[in-house]
C-alpha cells in the first residue's frame, strides 16, 4: 500500500530523511517513531505529496509521489500535528469545507455521521474555537476521514491530551484499524505504539529498525525467562547455562533468570534440568522489557 | 467549482464574524460616497457666490464649457473624488487578502488545507475571487449611491451630466475592477511571504502608493484625469494585473510555505 525506496529530503545543509526503504501493505498499523526532529512530520509530508522529495521515490497504492500527486491526496487522510481548525466556524462548517475540498458525494451525510461518531453531535454549531483540545483533535480526526480514505496519517494523534481524551483517541484508532485502514503512526507514546501498532520503525533521519513490537523486544534484548525457585545459587545458573540453547543464565535472590531465543520450545527443558538439579520451580514466567526499554536502547546505540 | 465555491464562503464566513473587518470594509465606501455628496450638497448653495477662483488655474481648461463657475469648481472637486473612489478597490482587498494565506499559517490551518485535492489555482483563484468581489462591489454601490444622490441634490443637468462622464464609467467600472485584482494579487503575494500578519497588511497597503501621487498630481493641478489618461491607466494596469496574477502563482510555492513556517 505504501512503499517507499530511498526516500531522501534534503533541505539546504540538513538531510532530514536519508535514503527511507519501507514496504507497508494493506491493513497495517505501521508506528513511525523517533525523537523530535528526527524527519517523521517530513515523512509524513512527503508521503502525503504535500512536499517533494530530492531523490528516491514513494507509492502510495501504486500512485507516485512527485507526479500524481493530486490523486495522492485525494485518497489519503492526514491528522496533522495540530489540529488547524478555522476557530471562528462552526465545528459543522469547517467539516463541510472539507467534505466539499475533498469531493465527497454526499458532504452533509458526511459530516452528520463523522459529528455524532465522534461524539460532536450536540456542539456542532458551536465554534471550534470554543472547543477544548481533546475535542479540537476529534474534530479533526473527523476531518481526516470525511472521504473515507483506505490510508491515513496520523502525526501524533494525541500529543498534548488528558489521558481520558488520548484514550478516546486511541479507541478510535483502534476502530479504525479494526475496518481494515492502512494506518501510518507517527507517535511519541511508546505505549500507544506497543498497544495498536502491527509494526514499529524506530526513526532518526534514517530507519534503524522496523518489526514487530514483541520482535523488537527479543531482538534489542533477547528473550528472557524468570524461574522462580523456592532457593537459587550461582551453582544451579552455571549449570542452566551450559545447556546449548541458553545465552545466559543469572541468580537474583530466589530467581533464575535465562536468556534464550526461543522461550515455548526450550522451557519445558529448562524445567526438567532444574527439577533434575533438585531445585522447587514454583513459578515460570517472561520478562518483558517495555518498547520505551527498547526504543531508548536504540536511541543510545545511534548516539 | 465546488472547491473554489466553499472556499470563497469559508472566507466570507471568517471575515465577516470579524466585526473590526467588516467595519473597515463598510465605512471607507460609505466615507468616499458621503464626501463627494456633503460637497455638492454645501457648494450648490447660490450664496457662496462664485467659487471657481479657489481651484487651480489649470483646472480651469478642462472644465465643460457650459458649466458656470460654481459648478467648474463643484465638478473639480468632485472629480478629485473619483481617485478617492478608486482607492476603495485597492484598499479592501488588503483587508482581506493580506490575511488570506499568512492568516492560514497563522492558525495552522494551511496544512490540511493543502493536503485535500484543491489545486493551486483553484485556492488562489477562490481567495481572489473571495477578495475581488466584495470590493468591487462596494466600489460599484457606492458609485451608485453616489450617482443617485449627486441627481437629487444638483440641480444643474449640464453639470449631472459632466459628472457622468464616461470617464467616470470606465473608471468605476473598468479601472476599479483592475485595481482590485492587482491589489488583491499583491497583497496574496505578499501574504504568501510573510510570516506575520500585521506586516502581510502593511505591506500590502504599498500598493496604494501610486494612485496617491496621481491624487496628489491632480489636486496640485500637475495631473488632469482625462479620458485618455485614464484609458492609458486601464491599460497599464490590465498588462500589470496579468504579470503579477503570474507572479502570485510562481510565487505560491507549496513546500516553501510549508516548511518555511514555524
Amino acid at each position: 500500500m505504501i512503499h517507499t525506496d530511498n526516500l531522501t529530503k534534503q533541505f539546504q545543509s540538513t538531510l532530514a530523511v536519508d535514503r527511507l526503504t519501507l514496504d507497508i501493505p494493506e491493513g497495517e498499523v505501521f508506528g513511525f517513531l523517533g525523537p523530535n526532529g528526527a524527519g517523521k512530520t517530513t515523512t509524513v509530508r512527503m508521503l502525503t505529496s504535500l512536499i517533494a522529495p530530492t531523490s528516491g521515490t514513494a507509492t502510495i497504492n501504486g500512485l507516485q509521489v512527485g507526479r500524481d500527486d493530486t490523486a495522492i491526496r485525494r485518497m489519503v487522510g492526514i491528522l496533522t500535528e495540530t489540529p488547524g481548525m478555522y476557530d471562528n466556524l462552526s465545528a459543522e462548517f469547517n467539516l463541510e469545507i472539507y467534505a466539499h475540498l475533498y469531493e465527497v458525494s454526499d458532504p452533509k451525510g458526511q459530516v452528520d455521521k463523522y459529528l455524532r461518531l465522534l461524539g460532536l453531535w450536540d456542539r456542532r454549531y458551536d465554534e471550534a474555537g470554543t472547543f477544548s483540545k481533546g475535542m479540537k483533535q476529534k474534530l479533526a480526526i473527523a476531518r481526516a476521514l470525511l472521504h473515507e480514505p483506505r490510508i491515513l496519517f496520523l502525526d501524533e494523534p494525541t500529543a498534548g491530551l488528558d489521558p481520558e481524551a488520548a484514550r478516546l483517541v486511541r479507541d478510535f484508532i483502534a476502530e479504525l484499524r479494526k475496518e481494515g485502514r492502512t494506518i501510518f503512526l507517527c507517535t511519541h507514546n511508546l505505549d500507544e505504539a506497543d498497544r495498536l501498532c502491527d509494526r514499529i520503525g524506530v526513526f532518526k533521519s534514517r530507519l534503524l529498525v522496523v518489526d514487530s513490537p514483541a520482535r523488537l523486544r527479543s531482538q534489542v534484548f533477547g528473550r528472557k525467562v524468570v524461574f522462580h525457585l523456592k532457593q537459587s545459587d550461582e551453582k544451579l545458573a552455571q549449570n542452566i547455562s551450559t545447556l546449548p540453547f541458553v545465552h545466559d543464565a543469572k541468580a537474583i535472590e530466589n530467581k533464575l533468570l535465562v536468556t534464550l531465543d526461543d522461550p515455548e520450545t526450550h522451557n519445558p527443558d529448562i524445567i526438567r534440568a532444574l527439577v533434575g538439579a533438585g531445585a522447587d520451580v514454583q513459578f515460570v514466567g517472561e520478562l518483558r522489557h517495555s518498547l520505551e526499554d527498547v526504543y531508548l536502547r536504540l536511541m543510545q546505540e545511534t548516539k | 467549482m465546488d472547491k473554489i465555491k466553499i472556499i470563497i464562503r469559508k472566507e466570507w464566513a471568517e471575515v465577516f464574524k470579524n466585526r473590526m473587518v467588516f467595519f473597515s470594509i463598510i465605512f471607507m465606501p460609505l466615507m468616499m460616497t458621503a464626501i463627494p455628496l456633503i460637497i455638492l450638497y454645501a457648494t450648490g448653495d447660490s450664496s457662496a457666490g462664485d467659487l471657481s477662483s479657489q481651484m487651480p488655474e489649470q483646472f480651469s481648461r478642462y472644465c465643460p464649457q457650459n458649466l458656470d463657475g460654481t459648478e467648474c469648481f463643484q465638478f473639480y472637486m468632485v472629480t478629485q473624488f473619483m481617485f478617492m473612489f478608486m482607492l476603495i478597490p485597492l484598499m479592501i482587498p488588503v483587508n482581506i487578502a493580506a490575511y488570506s494565506i499568512v492568516g492560514e499559517k497563522t492558525t495552522r490551518s494551511l496544512e490540511p488545507l493543502l493536503a485535500t485535492p484543491i489545486t493551486t489555482s483553484e485556492l488562489l483563484i477562490a481567495k481572489n475571487l473571495a477578495a475581488t468581489i466584495p470590493a468591487v462591489l462596494a466600489t460599484w454601490i457606492g458609485f451608485a449611491i453616489f450617482a443617485i444622490g449627486a441627481g437629487i441634490i444638483t440641480t444643474s443637468r449640464s453639470l449631472m451630466l459632466a459628472l457622468m462622464d464616461p470617464l467616470w464609467l470606465i473608471a468605476i467600472f473598468i479601472v476599479g475592477p483592475l485595481l482590485a485584482i492587482l491589489s488583491v494579487n499583491f497583497s496574496i503575494m505578499v501574504s504568501s511571504r510573510v510570516n506575520d500578519p500585521r506586516v502581510a497588511e502593511q505591506l500590502s497597503a504599498v500598493v496604494i502608493i501610486p494612485l496617491l501621487v496621481l491624487f496628489f498630481g491632480q489636486i496640485s493641478g500637475f495631473i488632469f484625469l482625462s479620458r485618455q489618461l485614464i484609458l492609458v491607466i486601464a491599460a497599464v494596469l490590465l498588462v500589470i494585473d496579468v504579470a503579477i496574477i503570474y507572479m502570485a502563482v510562481r510565487l505560491f510555492q507549496r513546500e516553501t510555505i510549508l516548511t518555511r513556517w514555524k
